[in-house]
This record gives structure tokens, C-alpha cells and sequence, in this order.
């Protein structure tokens, strides 16, 4: 149940307007013209990180205007940011994972130059995969 | 208002309406096209059962193959790929088609908007369609059956899922739509809970039950996209070999578990919230007694949905990821133990010195906190790295979360099943043998999965198909208990159904509860209320009070 | 909490001014409910959009990392020859279409909401006619990328002494470019479907300033169909 006790029909009341709307075109336009141009010189690994950081911005202005969330009720705003926020979630797990493999291994993990190479007949990638319904006496599906 | 409800009062203090819900309008068409929250609630609870009832073929049928280790069923050869089948069939079928939408579906459809004193869900066709795309997804997932047979498990891991000659794509199509039918219940919910409460009604008035399915359809709203386009992309690398799953062509399998899980961990909470949610409406109607900390339990429902989004590494510990995640995921898995924790205390507190009745709803809820100890300490040892590299795929893994999702989620559901059917039918059923049925429940259940942990512990692999011969004494047990547990159901079955049998009898508030769903009539009329209830009393108020007219 | 508010059971949809209004929905007691519920499902619904494009984001960003070269060598082949130099053209000119069409959609729930009837037809019809510009400059640049064999998985057949077919990442790429421009250019279909939709209803006169939902729903469709191509522009167009 809504808590507003105002009591003003759809419509009575309205925030923006054709100036703002313009406005914020033009800014949408140009902020397009600068990522653009930033793109053409060479940052590093900056040029990702301005290029997102533009966009966002980019994406905070359509929403502030375009989409009202500006006047709205709060609740409209979080509910977006939720959004943003859980896959900001789900993006920083998984590169915590790829960027860290490999890094930290067992203090006691032998030598592996000198190991003696496994047969090619042990190696997946030597061999090709299974035909799937082959019969196997023992069919092990390993997953979780 | 006019309350004469004190403790224990069971009154139906209310002339019974002649029409209702059920008998308004009759015909195909008026159950086919309705957009009334109740019906859809009721058509939810027909569907899901018959899912239930298919799954759990399913599992008898696993269990009769490991009876022996010659794998016969009735003299019938079960071979290893026909069994690969029936454990996925019975994985992707309860979990799909029957736990994930069970409670939002069925129970909560019915009692939510009733509780909030609302007409109907805030958008009522979207509810329909949520029911439609349900019926889709089960006739796309059974005909994959019919076809030729998933035999990936319920989780399709690549690699395996990407090579496999079964119907991975068509199941992984229908799981697609069954999402979206997921996703649309949790929508509407929200929107209902947000906008529809009754006059009076903030949100610390809202019975725990509502706190708990709100925080399943934001798990549902926010998870089941990812889960939609983890779908498509795996259908694509089946049929375009795009190159992200399949290491052969540049892809990273474990990506694939990453995404998986993203969605799947959260689901898991999609099935346990709903089952925690209905225990906190049971607890305190049948100890007669306030609920012991109720922002806490609120508070905790809300916790548990958001920590879910950040512990689903644990399903890929010896996966391959990388040490360091490993560890940051073990770490963050002990912050479920804190809510879970809560809720248990919570609801422990409240049936201290409460005037407990042992009626069925309240025996299913007891062997819920039973089961749900079990289920929860259990996976304390499976967050723990160091006990689960040991513990991983391993029978102790079923029994884990059998016991947190059968033991704890589908207890709670068939007992708050119990608890509504009085409203949802206007009937009683056979008190004696709803007991009866609950303690069979338990039994059966504990004598399916206690030993499984004794199996798992001792190296017995999940999913395998032969196994060593000292297993099988722990195998027989099993799978006797299997048999029990399906003695329970089928009793249920007849108890419930026997009571549409005879003329409906059931009082308003057949159990004195203090929530809005019990005001109106049993079974409801179409607009849900007489007049807009309008709260005055905080939730679970069950001191005893004068009778104000 | 309101203790204003009406008897919710009358039946009809009356709001406060006593007023009738057909589009009123008989379990809202009043219209300003039933708009500001709406509206709510309306923003849930687009957070699903965002994670459901979320889950290729992340996608695209991880075999990013898998594969940094091949992926800015394949991006090349998304920049046109622009007076010698490689430029993203269609992604530019598209970006821009797209804000123009945005800025348009938003004068047009502007209009609803202030009852200029006609306005409101003429900006949604222009809403139209940007996206299908959109679609066309699309449909060019992948008529190039068909002819140059740019294409997804098994159907990558590209000739040429760069990008050799067979090398893992390069047909990776092209699978996330098409699998997001696609599903995009679908969410753009249907945003022109929706607006079609619209346009009929508004030439009728459904619309005014005591109801307007649909537009104003549509509208911020709309505007997430252009947020999210404003994250897929410098992500596909000028990473380097």
C-alpha cells in the first residue's frame, strides 16, 4: 500500500520537461564524441577503465533524466542499482577466480621439469573424446 | 474489530458464504482464464504434485537399481546408462519442476495476498502467464524424456553436457522457460508485498511467512536471468561450438560452473527460504505464543538471500578454481551459518513455555527442525575446504542436502500444506492419520538418509553405478527407507484427498492462528474479504485479550 | 501509514475525485496505486534485463582475458576505413541514433503526460523510424561480416592471412559480438513492436494525462535498450 497521503491523480504533477530532455541529449552526444576520441589514444589499461567509466556516466544521465529516476520514488533507484550491484558481484568473483589460477601452489609440489611425461594415451587433449553412449561397464558422472 | 480469538479458540464465529472461490463460476474456461490469485494457486498445486509424484518414481527407481549390486529391478537389467538417466530425470524434475516452484506456486499464491489483506497478486495475468510458461516448461522437459534422456545430472556440467549424444538441449530449453516462469512469481510478489499490504500494515506487521517469500522472489528476480543465458549459451556451444565452455575449441569448463552456480546456489535458497518461511507461520500457531524475535527472523530471511549470491564457489572446490577463491569462498560460506543459526534459536525460543499442541501441521514443523539441524550442521562440513576435498561427490553430499531440501524444504511444504487445506478447501482432514503420516515421514526419512552419510564418509561416490559389496548393507537400508517415505505420501494423498469427499466443514480459523488469512471465510470468497481488513494488532499476538465489539 | 485511503471493495474503480477511469483494475484502490505498482513491476523487470545481459557481459569480459590479442585483433575488423584511418562508423552513427531515439521516446511520454495527443503519435512514430535506422546500419555491418566469414563458431570462414580460422579466440569473439548485438537488436524488434503498439492506441485516444502507464512503461524499455548499448558501444567498438 503506498504511504503517499497526497493524493494527486496520475498526471497532475510533472518534473522534467523538453529543456531538460534536450539538454541531456547534447550531453549524451558529446560524452559519445569524447569516449570516442579517447579511444584513439593510447592509455594502457587505462583506455578500459575510461572507456566504462564514460559509459557509465553516460548510463547515469539516461537514467536520471530520461527515465525520472531524479523525481521518482527511491525504491525505482535501488531496485536499478541492485541490479548493477549484483552483477557488479558476480563479474568480481569470477576474475577473482581467472586472474589468481595458478598462483599460489602447494609449498611441497615437486619438481615438475623432470617429471617423466604422461603417455599420449593418458592425455585428454592427445586423445579425442569418448563417444558418449559407449558402453562402459562402470559409468562414473563425477559432478556435483 | 471484532477478534474473539484467544489462545486455542477455534470458532466459526461467521454464517458460510455461499459462493466462494471454488464454486463462483464452474467450467474449464473459468479455471483455464483465471486471473484469481486462489485458482492459479490451486492449478499450481495440482501441477507440482504431479511433478513430485514423477520425480519420486524417479527416485524409488534409483534406489530399487542400488538395492543389489546386480542392479535388477523385478528381474529387469537396469544398465549403467538407463540409470544415468533416472538420477538426472530425478534431479532435473524435482528441482525444476517440483521444489523451485512448489511453495511460490502453490502455498504462497493462495495465502500471500491473504495475508497482506490484498484482493489479488499485483499483477494478476502475469500470474497466469507464470502458471502457462510452467506448463510449457514441464511438456518441453518430458518430452526431452520421452525422446531420448538427459543423462548429464541435473547441473549439465560441461564438458560432458556439450558432447553427450541425450536431449540436452531441448531439457536445457525447457529449464530456460521454466525460469522465466520463475521469474514472473517472484516479479509479481514483490510488487504485491511492496504496494499491496492492507491499511495499516508496515512492513514489521507483515507475517514472517511474507518476509521469507519476499526474499525468495528477490533471489528469483535477481539469479534466474543468469541462469537463462547460462542456458543459452551452453544450447549454443552444443549446436554452434561458440568456443566458451568447451576447452577443445578455446572454452573454460569452469566457467561454466561459475555461471551455473551463480544462479543455482541462490536457487538453493529459493527452495529453503519458502520451507523456513512456512515453519515461522506454524511455530507460533501451535505453541500459542508470540514469535521470539521476529525482526530478527526478518532480518535473517533478507541476510540469507543476500549471502546466498556470495558463497557459490563451494560447489567447485576441486573444480579447478583457483586456490585463492577456494578460500575466499570457504570463508564466506560460514556467513550462512549465521542466519540459518538465528532462525533456528528464534523459532527453538518461541516453543519454550509456549502451550504446544501436537497437531500434524506441528509435527511436520518439529521433524522440520529436526531434519534442518541435520541438513544445516552437515553443511558445515562441506564449506570446510580441508573436509570437503575428501567429502566432495560423495554420498555425504546427497544425504546433505537431501536433508536440507527434502527433509527441510518439501517437511515444511506438506505441512504447511496441512495447514492451509482447511482454508484452501474448506474441509478437514483425518487429524489421526495426518500424524500418523508425519511420523512415517520422519522415520522414512531418516532411515533413506542417515545412512547415506555413513556411505559418503566411507568413500562411496555419487552418481556411480556399481559399488563395492560392503556398501551394500547401508544400500538395502536406504532404499527400504525409500519405501517408507513413499508409504507417508501416499498416506497424505488419501488423508487430503479423502476429505473433498464429504461436505465442507471447516471453521474459519480451525487452528486460532492471528494472521489475516484466517478473517475470511474457508474456503475464501473470489474477492478474498468481506471488507478491507485493516490491521490492528502486531503479528503473531497471541496474549489473551477482551473481546472488543 | 494512510489512513485516507478509500474502501478498496467498491467495485468500478472510482479514485478519490470520484471520478470513473475504465483502465482503473478492480484490486487498486486508487489509480495512483495501480500506476506506481506497475511501474515497480515495469523496474524489476528491466533489472532482469540488465543481469540477463549481464551473464554475457561477464562472459565477454572473461574471455577477454583468455584471450586479449585475438580479441583486439578481431575488433579491428569492426572499424570502417575512414580517410585512411580505422574508424567504429556504424557503432558511432548507431550510438547516436539510438540517444537521438531515447531523447525522442522521453518527449513522447512528455506529451502523453500533458494531454498533446497528436505530439505524442508524431514523437512515437519518429521513436520508430530512429530504430529502424538502427536496424538497417545493423543490418549492413553484418551483411559485411557474412561476406568476410566473421561469424560464430562452426560457421567462422574467414580468408585472409589475419585472424586464421582455427585459432581459439577469434571465433569467440565474433560468437559474443553476434550473440549481444543480436540479442539486443531482438530487444530493439520488440521495442518496436511495443511502440507500434502505442502509436495505435495514442491515434485512438487512450492516452491523457490521468493515464498514461503504457507509454511511460515503454519509455523506460526503452531507455534500458539504449543504456545497455551504451556499455556494448566502447566494449566492442574501442577497446585497444
Amino acid at each position: 500500500m503506498s504511504t503517499e497521503t497526497h493524493t494527486h491523480v496520475q498526471g497532475a504533477k510533472h518534473h522534467g520537461g523538453p529543456l531538460i530532455y534536450t539538454a541531456n541529449l547534447f550531453a549524451l552526444m558529446f560524452l559519445t564524441v569524447v569516449t570516442v576520441a579517447a579511444a584513439s589514444f593510447n592509455f594502457g589499461s587505462a583506455n578500459v577503465v575510461i572507456a566504462l567509466a564514460i559509459a557509465s556516466v553516460k548510463a547515469i544521465l539516461v537514467g536520471l533524466f530520461f527515465m525520472h529516476l531524479l523525481w521518482d520514488k527511491p525504491v525505482n533507484a535501488i531496485i536499478l542499482i541492485a541490479g548493477f550491484l549484483f552483477l557488479g558481484i558476480f563479474l568480481m568473483f569470477d576474475f577473482l577466480d581467472v586472474t589468481s589460477r595458478n598462483n599460489y601452489l602447494p609449498r611441497n609440489m615437486p619438481n615438475m621439469e623432470n617429471a617423466t611425461p604422461a603417455p599420449d594415451s593418458m592425455n585428454p587433449l592427445k586423445t579425442p573424446a569418448p563417444r558418449p553412449l559407449d558402453p562402459a561397464p562402470a559409468k562414473a558422472e563425477e559432478h556435483k | 474489530m471484532e477478534r474473539a480469538v484467544t489462545s486455542g479458540a477455534r470458532i466459526g464465529d461467521r454464517p458460510r458464504p455461499k459462493k466462494n472461490y471454488l464454486n463462483e463460476t464452474r467450467g474449464f474456461k473459468s479455471w483455464a482464464l483465471t486471473v484469481d490469485h486462489k485458482r492459479i494457486g490451486i492449478m499450481y498445486l495440482v501441477g507440482t504434485l504431479c511433478a513430485f509424484l514423477l520425480g519420486g518414481i524417479f527416485a524409488l527407481l534409483v534406489r530399487l537399481t542400488l538395492l543389489t549390486p546386480a542392479h535388477k529391478i523385478f528381474g529387469l537389467q537396469v544398465t549403467a546408462e538407463t540409470y544415468n538417466r533416472f538420477f538426472t530425470l530425478h534431479g532435473a524434475v524435482m528441482v525444476f519442476l517440483f521444489i523451485i516452484p512448489s511453495i511460490p506456486g502453490s502455498l504462497t499464491n493462495f495465502v500471500l495476498p491473504l495475508m497482506l489483506g490484498a484482493k489479488d497478486v499485483a499483477f494478476p495475468r502475469l500470474n497466469l502467464a507464470s502458471f502457462y510458461l510452467w506448463i510449457v516448461g514441464a511438456v518441453m522437459a518430458v518430452s526431452s524424456m520421452i525422446i531420448g534422456a538427459v543423462d548429464t545430472g541435473w547441473t549439465f556440467y560441461t564438458p560432458y553436457s556439450t558432447t553427450t549424444s541425450g536431449t540436452v538441449t531441448l531439457m536445457t530449453a525447457a529449464v530456460f522457460v521454466l525460469g522465466f516462469s520463475s521469474i514472473f512469481t517472484g516479479l509479481n510478489f514483490i510488487a504485491t508485498v511492496h504496494k499491496l499490504r492492507a491499511p495499516g500494515m508496515g512492513w514489521f506487521d507483515m507475517p514472517l511467512f511474507v518476509w521469507g517469500m519476499y526474499s525468495t522472489a528477490l533471489i528469483q528476480v535477481l539469479a534466474t536471468p543468469v541462469l537463462g543465458i547460462t542456458l543459452v549459451l551452453l544450447m549454443l556451444e552444443r549446436v554452434f561450438q561458440i568456443g566458451i565452455f568447451d576447452s577443445r575449441i578455446g572454452g573454460d569448463p569452469v566457467l561454466f560452473q561459475h555461471f551455473f552456480w551463480f544462479y543455482s546456489h541462490p536457487a538453493v535458497y529459493i527452495m529453503i527460504l519458502p520451507g523456513m518461511a512456512i515453519i515461522s507461520e506454524l511455530i507460533p500457531t501451535f505453541s500459542r505464543k508470540t514469535i521470539f524475535g521476529y525482526r530478527a527472523i526478518a532480518y535473517a530471511s533478507v541476510s540469507l538471500a543476500l549471502v546466498s549470491f556470495i558463497v557459490w564457489g563451494h560447489h567447485m572446490f576441486v573444480a579447478g578454481q583457483s586456490q585463492l577463491a577456494t578460500v575466499v569462498f570457504s570463508a564466506l560460506t560460514f556467513l550462512v551459518a549465521i542466519p540459518s543459526g538465528v532462525k533456528v534459536f528464534n523459532w527453538l525460543c518461541t516453543m519454550y513455555q509456549g502451550n504446544i499442541s501436537l497437531e500434524t501441521p506441528m509435527l511436520y514443523a518439529i521433524s522440520f527442525l529436526m531434519l534442518f539441524a541435520i541438513g544445516g550442521l552437515t553443511g558445515i562440513f562441506l564449506g570446510t575446504l580441508s573436509t570437503d576435498v575428501h567429502l566432495t561427490d560423495t554420498y555425504f553430499v546427497v544425504a546433505h542436502f537431501h536433508y536440507v531440501m527434502m527433509g527441510s524444504t518439501v517437511t515444511a511444504f506438506i505441512g504447511g500444506l496441512y495447514y492451509w487445506w482447511p482454508k484452501m478447501t474448506g474441509r478437514m482432514y483425518s487429524e489421526k492419520w495426518g500424524q500418523v503420516s508425519a511420523v512415517i515421514w520422519f522415520i522414512g526419512f531418516n532411515a533413506t538418509f542417515l545412512p547415506q552419510f555413513i556411505l559418503g564418509s566411507r568413500g562411496m561416490p555419487r552418481r556411480y553405478y556399481n559399488y563395492l559389496d560392503q556398501f551394500q548393507p547401508l544400500h538395502v537400508f536406504s532404499t527400504v527407507g525409500s519405501w517408507i517415505i513413499g508409504l507417508s505420501l501416499f498416506m497424505s494423498a488419501a488423508v487430503l484427498l479423502a476429505s473433498l469427499r464429504k461436505p465442507a466443514d471447516a471453521p474459519d480459523n480451525p487452528w486460532g492462528g492471528t494472521t489475516l488469512e484466517w478473517q475470511t471465510s474457508s474456503p475464501p470468497i473470489t474477492h478474498n474479504f468481506e471488507d478491507q481488513p485493516v490491521l490492528e494488532n502486531e503479528p503473531y499476538d497471541y496474549r489473551p485479550k477482551a473481546v472488543t465489539h | 501509514m494512510s489512513t485516507t485511503l478509500p474502501d478498496i471493495h467498491s467495485h468500478g474503480g472510482h479514485d478519490e475525485h470520484g471520478e470513473h477511469n475504465p483502465y482503473h483494475q478492480h484490486h487498486f484502490a486508487t489509480m495512483e496505486q495501480q500506476f506506481d505498482t506497475s511501474k515497480l513491476g515495469m523496474w524489476l523487470f528491466l533489472v532482469t534485463e540488465i543481469l540477463l545481459f549481464g551473464g554475457l557481459f561477464v562472459g565477454f569480459g572473461l574471455m577477454q582475458h583468455r584471450y586479449p590479442q585475438q580479441f583486439i585483433e578481431a575488433h579491428e575488423h569492426l572499424k570502417q576505413d575512414i580517410f585512411g584511418r580505422p574508424f567504429p562508423l556504424y557503432g558511432t552513427i548507431n550510438t547516436l541514433v539510438l540517444l537521438i531515439s531515447s531523447w525522442t521516446m522521453v518527449m513522447g511520454v512528455n506529451a502523453a503526460q500533458t494531454d498533446q495527443k497528436k505530439k505524442t503519435v508524431r514523437y512515437l512514430v519518429l521513436t520508430i523510424l530512429l530504430a529502424c535506422v538502427f536496424l538497417g546500419i545493423k543490418y549492413v555491418e553484418y551483411s559485411h561480416k557474412f561476406h568476410d566469414g566473421l561469424l560464430p563458431g562452426i560457421f567462422y570462414a574467414h580468408q585472409s592471412e589475419d585472424l586464421i580460422k582455427g585459432t581459439h579466440g577469434y571465433a569467440t569473439f565474433f560468437a559474443f559480438y553476434f550473440m549481444m548485438t543480436g540479442l539486443h537488436g531482438i530487444h530493439v524488434l520488440v521495442g518496436i513492436g511495443l511502440l507500434s503498439w502505442l502509436v495505435m492506441r495514442a491515434r485512438r485516444g487512450d492516452f491523457s494525462s490521468a493515464y498514461y502507464t503504457p507509454v511511460d512503461l515503454v519509455g523506460l524499455y526503452w531507455h534500458i535498450v539504449d543504456m545497455i548499448w551504451i556499455y556494448l558501444f566502447p566494449l566492442y567498438y574501442l577497446i585497444s
